[in-house]
C-alpha cells in the first residue's frame, strides 16, 4: 500500500482519476440499472391493474351471468396472436371463484373451465395459497421465488357481491429481455462515458504530474548549484502551479547567474595567481639569463674559438634566445602609451590580416561602430584584436567567414570576433586563457593567456562563447575619461614588451 | 295495380320467360299469376323495403359478400333491401314476432318453433341437397375423444339455444346415450354462433361442440386455418337445410317475387358466383316435411 502511495504523481493522478471514474461510472450505471428495474416492474403493475380493473368490471355481469364464452372473448381481447409478445403484454389472463376454480381463462388449454388452481402446477398452487390466505378485496401484487411469473390480482366484485378474483399474469421472460435491455443500454453509455473521461484524464494527469514531476527534478538539482532551466511552456498558466513555476524560474536562473559569477571569480583568480607564479619564475629567470647571455657574447668576442666549441656557443645561445622569448611572453606588462584607440586602428588591422584571410578564401567582415576616438590605449587593443583574429583565422576552415564588431555602450567598448570555426572541445574552453593550453597543434598557448592578461589589466574583461554556429570571443573595455592607469599583472612582474605574441 | 312497366325488371323480361317456366313448376302450388307478381314488385320499387333478417344459420359476417348479395337482390326485385343480422336467433325470432323483418333466413329450429308465423319460402341447396347435418367437434390433438360418449364431463360449447345442429342435435345424442343433457356436460355455454363453437374447441375453452356441417364446410373454404385446429368425430342424420321464410304478413306477391329472385340466382352470372361464394348452389321450394326429423327431436323435449 505505502509503495502505491510512494509512486509518482505521472502514475497518481491518473490512477486516482481513472479509479474515481470507473467507480463513478459503475455507481452512476447501476442505479440507473436498478431504477430502471424497478420503473418497469412499476410500469407493469401499473398497465395490469389498470387492464385488471377494466376487465373485472365489464366480466362482473357476465360472469353473473354464467356467460362463459363472452367472458372467454373479453379476457382475449388484450392478446394479439400475431403480434410480436410485448414487454407490457400480459402472458395470461384469468378468474377464479371464490373456492378458487377457474372461470374463465385466456390459456383455456392449461387451465380448463372449473379446474382447480391449486392442481395446475407448482406455480399456480403458491399463488392459490397467496390468494386463500390474502384479503382478496384489494388488489395484490405476487412474486415467487424461483418463479418466472409476476401476478397482479384484481377482485371480480360490485359492491359487497365478490365473485372471484381475476389475475393477470406476467411472464419475466418477456420483461428481462426489456431489462437486460435496458441494463446494456446503461452499461453502454457507462462504458461510452468511460472511454471518453479515462483518456481525457490520463492527459490531464500527465499534464498535472509533467511540470510537478520537472518542478520536483529541478528542486533537487538546486542543492547541486545546477538547476535545469524549465521551458515556460511546460506550464503556462498562473494558478499555484504556474506560480510555482515562475518562483522556480526566477529563483534558478538567480542561482544560475550566481554560480557563473562565482566560476568567473574563480577562474580570474586562478588566472592571476597563475599570471603571478609565471611573473615571478621569469623575473628570477630573467637576470641570470641575461648574464648568461652577455657571458656567451663576451666568450664569441675573446676571439677565434675552435669550431666545435663555436657550434656549442651557438647552440647555447640558440636555446637561451628561445627561452628569452619565451620568458618574455610570460612577462605581460601594458606600457604606458598616450595614443588613444581610433577608428584608423581597426582599418589598420583589417589591411594588416587582410593577406592571411586571403589565403585561405575567407569572408572578413568589420563592422565598427565606434567614436571617432576612445579613451583606450590604442596598442593594447590592437595587439588583442590581432591575436584574436590570427588565431580566428587559424581555426576557421577554407571558406569560412570571421566578423569583427565594435561597438559602445554603457560606457564601455565591446568587441566581438566570431569566426565559424569548429568549437573548441568543452575540455579546452574551461581553461582557454590559460598559458600552455593550445586548441591546435603546433601553438605554444600563450596568445590568449597574453589577450586575458592585457584585457585584464585595461580592466575589462574577456570570455568565449559558442553560440549559432560561431565561437565568439566578447571583450568589454571599460572607457576612461583620464589617461589609461595601467596596472601590473600580478605581484612583481616587471615591464617587458610583449608586442610580437604568438 | 297497373301494368305500367318499371325498368329495372321489364328489361328483364324477355330474358325471364325461360326462367318463369322453369319456376312454374316448382311454384305451382302458390297460384299466383307470375306476371302480375312480377309488375307489382316492379311497381312498388319506389317505397318498399324489404327487410331480410340474416342470422348464424350461415357464415352471415361476411360483409362485402352481403353487400353485393343486397345489391343483386335489389336490381333483381326493384326494392331497398335491409340486411339485418343478429348473432342470436332469439332476437331475430323477436323481430319476427314484432312483424319488423319480411322475411328471414333461420335455422330449422326458429323456423319451427314460430310455426305459423312464417312460411317456407325457399330451401337453399347444399352441394345440390336441401340437407345438412350436425357435427360434432373436438381439438384437433385431442385423440382421446371420438364419440358423445367421450364427452362425458367436458365442457360443451351449444352455438345457440334455438340452434338445430349447435344445441337440439346433441342434446338429443346425449339422451339416445341415456344420460340427462343438463347433467352430462361438466360444464356448458353458449357461443351464438357456429363459427365461434368452432374457434371455443380450437383454442381449448370447450372440449367439444356441435354444429351446423354447412358452416363447418364454408368456413373450411373462407378459414382453413381454424377449421384445422378441430376435428369432426360424428355426424348426425341429415336433416333439411336452414330454410328461407316469409312472415306471414308478406303479401303473395312480395312472396312470389322474392322466391323468384332467390330460385333464379343459379341462372345468371351474378347470382351463380354470389351462390359460389355463399357455398350454395341454388334455391328449391322445399317442404315441410324436410323438417319432420327435428320436429321429432323436438318433441322428445317436449318443445313442440
Amino acid at each position: 500500500m505505502r509503495q502505491f502511495f510512494d509512486l509518482s504523481f505521472r502514475h497518481k493522478i491518473p490512477l486516482w482519476g481513472g479509479a474515481l471514474i470507473v467507480v463513478s461510472a459503475v455507481a452512476v450505471s447501476g442505479g440507473l440499472i436498478f431504477r430502471a428495474y424497478e420503473h418497469l416492474k412499476q410500469d407493469l403493475v401499473i398497465s395490469s391493474e389498470s387492464l385488471g380493473y377494466t376487465l373485472a368490471n365489464t366480466l362482473f355481469p357476465v360472469l353473473l351471468h354464467d356467460d362463459a364464452w363472452r367472458a372467454f372473448e373479453l379476457v382475449r381481447a388484450p392478446f394479439h396472436e400475431d403480434r410480436p409478445e410485448q414487454p407490457l403484454e400480459p402472458k395470461a389472463i384469468f378468474v377464479v371463484d371464490r373456492d378458487l376454480k377457474v372461470l374463465v381463462s385466456s390459456m383455456p388449454r392449461s387451465m380448463p373451465l372449473l379446474a382447480e388452481l391449486g392442481s395446475l402446477g407448482a406455480d399456480y398452487s403458491q399463488l392459490a395459497h397467496a390468494l386463500a390466505a390474502a384479503n382478496s378485496d384489494v388488489a395484490g401484487v405476487y412474486e415467487f421465488p424461483g418463479s418466472d411469473h409476476l401476478y397482479v390480482t384484481i377482485p371480480v366484485a360490485e359492491k359487497d357481491e365478490r365473485l372471484g378474483t381475476l389475475v393477470v399474469t406476467h411472464s419475466k421472460h418477456v420483461f428481462l429481455p426489456r431489462f437486460y435491455g435496458f441494463a446494456l443500454g446503461g452499461a453502454g453509455m457507462g462504458a461510452l462515458v468511460l472511454a471518453i473521461l479515462l483518456p481525457l484524464n490520463w492527459y490531464w494527469g500527465r499534464r498535472m504530474a509533467e511540470p510537478l514531476v520537472q518542478l520536483a527534478h529541478g528542486m533537487s538539482e538546486i542543492v547541486h548549484g545546477a538547476p535545469a532551466d524549465l521551458s515556460p511552456d511546460l506550464y503556462s498558466f498562473s494558478d499555484e502551479l504556474g506560480q510555482l513555476f515562475a518562483a522556480y524560474r526566477a529563483a534558478a536562473a538567480e542561482i544560475r547567474q550566481k554560480s557563473a559569477l562565482e566560476r568567473e571569480v574563480m577562474q580570474s583568480e586562478r588566472l592571476a595567481a597563475v599570471g603571478r607564479l609565471a611573473a615571478g619564475i621569469a623575473h628570477e629567470v630573467n637576470n641570470p639569463l641575461g648574464g648568461m647571455l652577455m657571458a656567451l657574447d663576451t666568450l664569441k668576442q675573446r676571439g677565434p674559438l675552435d669550431p666545435a666549441t663555436a657550434r656549442t656557443v651557438a647552440l647555447l645561445e640558440r636555446g637561451l634566445q628561445q627561452i628569452t622569448e619565451t620568458v618574455g611572453a610570460l612577462l605581460v606588462q601594458a606600457r604606458v602609451q598616450a595614443r588613444a584607440l581610433n577608428r584608423q586602428d581597426f582599418e589598420d588591422i583589417h589591411t594588416l590580416i587582410e593577406p592571411q584571410a586571403t589565403r585561405k578564401a575567407l569572408q572578413v567582415a568589420f563592422d565598427i561602430d565606434i567614436a571617432e576616438s576612445l579613451p583606450l590605449p590604442a596598442g593594447f587593443v590592437r595587439q588583442v584584436l590581432i591575436n584574436l583574429l590570427l588565431n580566428a583565422i587559424e581555426a576557421t576552415p577554407p571558406g569560412g567567414r570571421v566578423r569583427v564588431d565594435a561597438r559602445e555602450s554603457d560606457g564601455q567598448l565591446a568587441l566581438l570576433v566570431a569566426n565559424t570555426g569548429e568549437p573548441p572541445p568543452p575540455e579546452i574552453l574551461a581553461h582557454l586563457f590559460e598559458p600552455f593550453v593550445s586548441g591546435r597543434e603546433g601553438g605554444h598557448g600563450l596568445g590568449l593567456w597574453v589577450s586575458y592578461q592585457t584585457v585584464s589589466q585595461l580592466g575589462g574583461r574577456i570570455a568565449v562563447e559558442c553560440r549559432d554556429g560561431e565561437v565568439r570571443f566578447l571583450i568589454h573595455l571599460p572607457l576612461r575619461s583620464e589617461a589609461p592607469a595601467l596596472t601590473k599583472v600580478g605581484a612583481g612582474a616587471t615591464a617587458l614588451e610583449t608586442e610580437n605574441p604568438t | 295495380m297497373s301494368n305500367q312497366p318499371s325498368l329495372p325488371s321489364i328489361e328483364e323480361l324477355p330474358d325471364g320467360n325461360g326462367r318463369r317456366l322453369f319456376l312454374r313448376a316448382f311454384t305451382a302450388s302458390l297460384g299466383a299469376g307470375l306476371l302480375g307478381a312480377n309488375r307489382v314488385a316492379a311497381q312498388t320499387a319506389v317505397t318498399q323495403t324489404f327487410r331480410v333478417g340474416l342470422t348464424p344459420a350461415f357464415v352471415h359476417d361476411q360483409h362485402a359478400l352481403m353487400a353485393d348479395w343486397r345489391r343483386y337482390l335489389e336490381s333483381r326485385l326493384g326494392v331497398t333491401v335491409e340486411f339485418v343480422p343478429r348473432n342470436s336467433y332469439r332476437e331475430s325470432m323477436d323481430l319476427l314476432h314484432q312483424g319488423r323483418l319480411d322475411f328471414a333466413w333461420l335455422c330449422v329450429y326458429p323456423f319451427l318453433y314460430l310455426k305459423d308465423l312464417v312460411r317456407l319460402l325457399a330451401v337453399p341447396l347444399n352441394q345440390g341437397r336441401p340437407y345438412y347435418r350436425s357435427y360434432l367437434l373436438v381439438a384437433a390433438d385431442d385423440q382421446r375423444r371420438n364419440s358423445m360418449a367421450d364427452l362425458k364431463g367436458a365442457a360443451f360449447a351449444y352455438s345457440d339455444v334455438y340452434s338445430n345442429t349447435g344445441y337440439l342435435v346433441p342434446r338429443y345424442q346425449v339422451r339416445q346415450l341415456g344420460e340427462d343433457p343438463n347433467t352430462f356436460f361438466r360444464k356448458t355455454f353458449f357461443t351464438w354462433s357456429h363459427r365461434k363453437a368452432v374457434e371455443a374447441v380450437a383454442a381449448g375453452m370447450a372440449d367439444g361442440a356441435a354444429m351446423d356441417s354447412f358452416v363447418w364446410d364454408t368456413l373450411k373454404q373462407v378459414k382453413p386455418e381454424l377449421t384445422g385446429r378441430t376435428r369432426i368425430i360424428g355426424a348426425s342424420p341429415e336433416y333439411g337445410f336452414p330454410p328461407f321464410v316469409a312472415h306471414r304478413s308478406v303479401s303473395a306477391s312480395d312472396y312470389g317475387a322474392m322466391q323468384r329472385v332467390l330460385f333464379g340466382m343459379q341462372n345468371d352470372a351474378d347470382g351463380r358466383q354470389l351462390l359460389e361464394r355463399l357455398n350454395l348452389t341454388g334455391f328449391i321450394v322445399g317442404e315441410r316435411r324436410l323438417y319432420d326429423g327435428v320436429v321429432t327431436m323436438m318433441r322428445a323435449f317436449g318443445e313442440y
